[in-house]
């Protein structure tokens, strides 16, 4: 027999119902359809016809009336009134974490009934009203008879949906505003009402529809990490990170300054500033898969310090594998903004012309849960995939832990011997229902990577951007995070850079400086905060870093004070033991951990970096004037007197060709910054 | 006139939902009476376990006469009634899991009920056993499809999905039930 004959056979069986407990429920459920109506008998005598008469009947009925003149002048102020509350009472916002035991509804209102009979009866009526205002205006007009307010004996009362909850909250403050509650203060009313929120109802999907100015966006989150403090060699000669080859913090900036803003320090990571744009560094030769170049240079901004500049160029791949893509898409209802799903939309179909005709793709959504809205396609159908990313449409709550079992999932089931497997994460905030709690992803995540799929976060929009998580997801999913604030970010992620972001030719990628106590007084890592690792962790092949994707540009900078110099900010110690004597012609040594994609082994790089400054190439100069001004975005008071003026300066002297117009985007958006931080 | 009670044993779902919106509770006591039994079924598709049932149903009952302001004359009132029904059923089991993380109702309560010997056919282990394997979202897939047989267009109505994800879906529950099977086999 067939398994699902048996299901369905099996399933078939149900119990039949229990007669007391029907009686009861049905009981129940008449008494309160009785209490939320407020008519204890039939219909209305003049509503035979079970169809609603809908808007015209309303405004029939409205006409009707003959005061309808006050009723207007009191139902528009209370509007007014209403709105402007809603607006200005930071009550809305601040109110503290709804209460953890969800308590009924209906006796919350009846407690507060005696007062406001008519308010309790109006709220009840309209606390699940989704509809579109017709129904307010109607209803708003219609006197409903007053009811005691509604008891329901059961504690759970089962919202419809995430989302009819957050409508009927959005409406909350438009159905009580246009009800006849003519004498009722429209601030105790509302704090009737607050309590009803259950504990699941976010409060920021009720904010998000408030019209609000754009600057309070409280809700981003970013990683808290002080920057880099000033080492001294003699007591810290070593010093160890993992690359970086994330460009969100460079977007989010850019859209942060477009809209006027200052971006939070916090959100400001100078390595992701830094390598964001395309350096044209010397390429590898012969099999390796990058090539490293360490320049040492005075420091722009201090005459008196050098800038060791270590930069590292992928190679290009010219034969490429096939690629199996699985998008795992945030389609809840908060990614309905214009520069959210419809931007990721686009930026996905841009992609697609990238790709091969052998090349897979998947898509999953979650939003609420999961689903698979297209198999496993070849890029050659790219109308049915196309018609795939068309339908999609925001809705519902954000079961991301679900979406991306699904995900990872599908990959495994697409990817064979020699292809390339990766998921590309798109979300616009939140990431949380399934999973508990962040440490569950990043160790789910980490499991996966071990399977060989590789993770690509992308964030989009403003309000909810969960940066932090974003990063963790990214940095221990073997992948990358960006941020996708515009179509043409889009192009330079998804398109000019695909293979750089879909292709890894390094994995684990480390470095380790080592300086020398001789001629190196103190030296200060720019940037990398999030990235620090341990100096054990550098011969340790089983701690994660960053992977280096094809024809990735990697920059790293440190600061380095030379023994001697007038610039040394500590003094000597004087109990403390001076190296003396010793060698005095090597600056520092260089160390480079790297894996080859799926390889267990690390191989080892290493390189002298002599003494001696060079003038800086215009790279170089350009990654220095990048790195000095988001030291600036991040308040670093490293920087002395050197500001904005001597960035642009130093940016628009050393453009080269810029191809794409990078740099021209990235000096048009310091001299934004300028203006700003004036204000 | 107003329509009697017999006339009205023969009018559709919608317009007794609109009438019960209008105020009339008649035709709301007429509209619950007639579906209560298939909302226990279900329920009990969906929890696996006859208390539970009972309880879920209890629960979409009494928020109903609040929760049919939102019903719309353009849906069909059993897909907006099963809809309701399996959002009720993913809050009270999210509820759950915040407690004891026994999202898991199939799992727990056929446990449970497993230890219940005399109550347990083999049968009922089977079916005990295939839900359990089954992941959330296609134990409500597999509930509405071949429980409530519904078509997958129905079925994908309800849960706003595509109709090819119910399809996938369903491709799924046999292959959970086919290693099922091979395992039994073992």
């Amino acid at each position: 027999m067939d398994e699902l004959d048996k299901l369905r056979a099996a399933l078939r069986k149900a119990p039949a119902p229990d007669e007391a407990s029907k009686e009861a429920a049905l009981r129940l459920a008449e008494e309160n359809f009785t209490h939320v109506q407020g008519s204890p008998d039939a219909a209305r005598p003049t509503d035979t016809s079970p169809q609603r008469a809908g808007i015209l009947k309303g405004l029939g009925q409205m006409f009707m009336k003959s005061n309808l003149k006050p009723m207007m002048l009191a139902t528009t102020s209370l509007v007014i009134v209403g709105v402007g509350v809603v607006l200005t009472t930071p009550l809305m916002r601040m109110e503290p974490a709804p209460t953890a035991k969800t308590k009924p509804v209906a006796q919350e209102i009846s407690t507060e009934a005696n007062q406001l009979p008519q308010a309790a009866s109006t709220a009840q009526l309209y606390n699940d009203q989704t509809s579109n205002s017709s129904k307010q205006v109607s209803g708003g007009v219609d006197p409903s008879p007053p009811a005691e307010g509604a008891i329901f004996s059961r504690e759970n009362l089962i919202s419809d949906d995430d989302r009819s909850v957050a409508d009927a909250n959005s409406f909350k403050s438009e159905g009580v505003a246009s009800a006849t509650v003519a004498e009722t203060e429209v601030a105790p009313l509302r704090m009737s009402i607050a309590p009803q929120r259950r504990a699941k109802t976010k409060s920021s999907s009720f904010r998000n529809r408030l019209p609000q100015p754009q600057i309070a966006q409280p809700n981003d989150q970013f990683p808290d990490a002080t920057p880099n403090p000033l080492k001294v060699t003699t007591e810290e000669p070593v010093s160890t990170f993992s690359i970086d080859v994330d460009t969100a913090s460079y977007s989010w900036l850019r859209s942060s300054l477009s809209r006027g803003q200052l971006p939070d320090p916090k959100s400001v990571r100078v390595e992701e500033l830094v390598n964001y744009f395309p350096y044209a560094y010397a390429t590898p030769e012969g099999d390796v898969p990058f090539r490293q170049t360490v320049t040492v240079s005075e420091t722009p901004w201090n005459s008196d310090t050098q800038l060791m500049h270590i930069a590292i160029q992928g190679a290009q791949v010219t034969e490429r594998p096939p690629l199996n893509l699985v998008f795992l898409l945030d389609t809840s209802g908060s990614m309905q903004a214009a520069n959210k799903l419809p931007l990721l939309v686009q930026s996905f179909r841009l992609m697609l012309g990238q790709l091969r005709p052998e090349d897979e793709v998947a898509i999953v959504t979650y939003a609420g849960s999961a689903g698979t809205v297209l198999e496993p396609t070849k890029a050659s159908e790219r109308s049915k995939i196309e018609d795939a990313l068309l339908r999609l449409h925001a809705g519902g709550s954000t079961a991301g832990g679900e979406g991306l079992r699904a995900a990872y999932a599908l990959a495994d089931q697409m990817s064979r011997d020699g292809e390339v497997s990766r998921v590309l994460l798109a979300t616009d905030g939140d990431f949380n229902v399934g999973m508990q709690s962040d440490t569950e992803l990043k160790t789910f995540v980490e499991q996966k990577r071990k399977s060989g799929t590789y993770l690509s976060v992308f964030g989009l929009g403003r309000g909810n951007v969960n940066d932090a998580l974003m990063q963790t997801l990214a940095q221990n999913g073997n992948g990358h995070a960006a941020y996708i604030d515009t179509l043409a970010e889009a192009q330079k992620v998804l398109v000019d850079q695909l293979s750089g972001a879909m292709f890894t030719i390094a994995q684990d990628v480390k470095i380790q400086v080592e300086f020398n106590p001789s001629t190196v007084a103190e030296y200060r890592l720019i940037g990398y905060e999030t990235r620090a690792l341990r100096r054990e962790d550098f011969n340790n092949d089983k701690v994660d870093a960053g992977e280096i994707g094809a024809g990735h540009t990697v920059t790293a900078l440190y600061e380095v004070t030379p023994v001697g110099s007038d610039a040394v900010l500590t003094d000597p110690l004087r109990f403390g033991t001076v190296a003396g004597g010793g060698n005095t012609s090597d600056l520092a040594f260089l160390r480079i951990r790297y894996k080859e994609p799926s390889a267990a082994q690390s191989k080892l790089l290493e390189e002298v970096v002599p003494v001696g400054t060079d003038r800086a190439g215009s790279e170089a100069s350009f990654s220095a004037a990048i790195a000095g001004f988001g030291q600036l975005l991040r308040g670093n008071t490293a920087l002395g007197d050197w500001g904005y003026p001597e960035a642009i300066a130093l940016a628009n002297a050393n453009k080269g060709d810029d191809e794409f117009g990078y740099r021209a985007e990235a000096v048009r958006l310091m001299r934004l910054a300028q203006s700003l931080s004036q204000n | 006139m107003r329509p009697t009670i017999t006339m009205r044993m023969k009018t559709s779902d919608e317009a007794l939902a609109q009438a019960a919106n209008d105020g009339d509770s008649e035709a709301f006591g007429l509209l619950i009476h007639r579906h209560y039994d298939r909302l226990f079924r279900l329920s009990w598709r969906l929890t696996g376990h006859r208390a539970d049932a009972e309880d879920l149903t209890h629960d979409i009952l009494a928020a109903l006469p609040a929760k049919l302001r939102a019903f719309r004359a353009d849906a069909k009132f059993t897909t907006w009634l099963y809809r309701v029904t399996l959002n009720a059923a993913t809050d009270r089991a999210r509820k759950a899991q915040r407690r004891t993380r026994a999202r898991e109702g199939w799992g727990q309560d056929y446990a449970r009920r497993a230890a219940e010997a005399a109550e347990a056919t083999e049968a009922r282990d089977w079916l005990t056993n295939a839900m359990r394997a089954l992941p959330p979202e296609l134990r409500e897939t597999v509930a509405l499809t071949l429980g409530e047989d519904l078509t997958q267009a129905q079925a994908a109505e309800v849960m706003g999905l595509s109709e090819g994800t119910i399809a996938w879906r369903m491709s799924e529950v046999k292959r959970h039930l086919r290693e099922m099977a091979t395992e039994e086999a073992k």
